[in-house]
């Protein structure tokens, strides 16, 4: 059995390589994405996942500054979405 | 065993789920073969894999000393808008018909996101004439 430490930066690097990895996938979808709902939730998978990185990265750093950034990540990608879907549906954001 | 290796450990069990999630779902999301499946998969790491990583993240604030409960404001967050960012995906999806329309409602002609006001206008026109 690992010790507690040595598991945590395992388990640090699996983490930061499989999001990293969601990531690449997320825009080969964005690419490829045959119609407009496919890439919308290509960006927002995206979003999410990079909000990922930014709390894993504060663990590793063990910095609480990136708190507040991931915050604001999360609201800014939720905003995101919102305005593209209702472009898409409406043709307009706020009517 | 002390307090601080068993939050370590938890630590390092919820990295590991949160960033399986992740993985799986964006996998989801290349191999399915229509829009609404593959809406289902990515939709879960907002909800379980992010949860899954804030979690980690506050139990190693926990285990290193420094506790901190800040993490739970971006959770309820997410959970929050989650499904209404995919409620407005699948609307997308159903507005430029890239699925199987759904049947129709009870008492209503059509589903308002099919219904263009062009159309609309033309049924009332033809209606009046």
């Amino acid at each position: 059995m690992m010790s507690a430490p040595d598991l945590m930066s395992f388990a640090l690097m699996v983490a930061f390589i499989s999001l990293a990895v969601a990531q690449l996938m997320c825009m080969i979808r964005l690419v490829l994405g045959p119609n407009t709902g496919d890439r919308i939730l290509a960006l927002d998978t995206m979003v999410i996942n990079a909000l990922g990185l930014v709390i894993l990265l504060g663990i590793h750093q063990g910095v609480r500054i990136y708190f507040e950034v991931s915050l604001l990540i999360a609201m800014l990608g939720f905003v995101s979405t919102v305005a593209l879907a209702r472009f898409i549906l409406r043709g307009d954001i706020i009517e | 065993m002390s307090l601080e290796i068993i939050g370590t450990y938890a630590t390092a069990l919820f990295l590991l789920i949160g960033s399986g999630f992740a993985l799986v779902a964006v996998l989801g999301l290349l191999k399915f073969n229509d829009s609404m499946t593959r809406l289902h998969a990515p939709t879960k790491v907002g909800t379980v894999g992010i949860g899954a990583l804030l979690l980690a993240s506050m139990t190693y604030s926990y285990a290193s000393g420094a506790p901190s409960m800040h993490e739970l404001l971006i959770m309820a967050f997410l959970f929050v808008t989650a499904p209404i960012s995919a409620n407005f995906i699948a609307k997308v999806n159903i507005h430029q018909r890239a699925c199987e329309t759904p049947p129709a409602p009870p008492r209503d002609d059509t589903w308002s996101t099919l219904n263009s006001p062009e159309d609309s206008q033309e049924r009332s026109g033809s209606g009046a004439s």
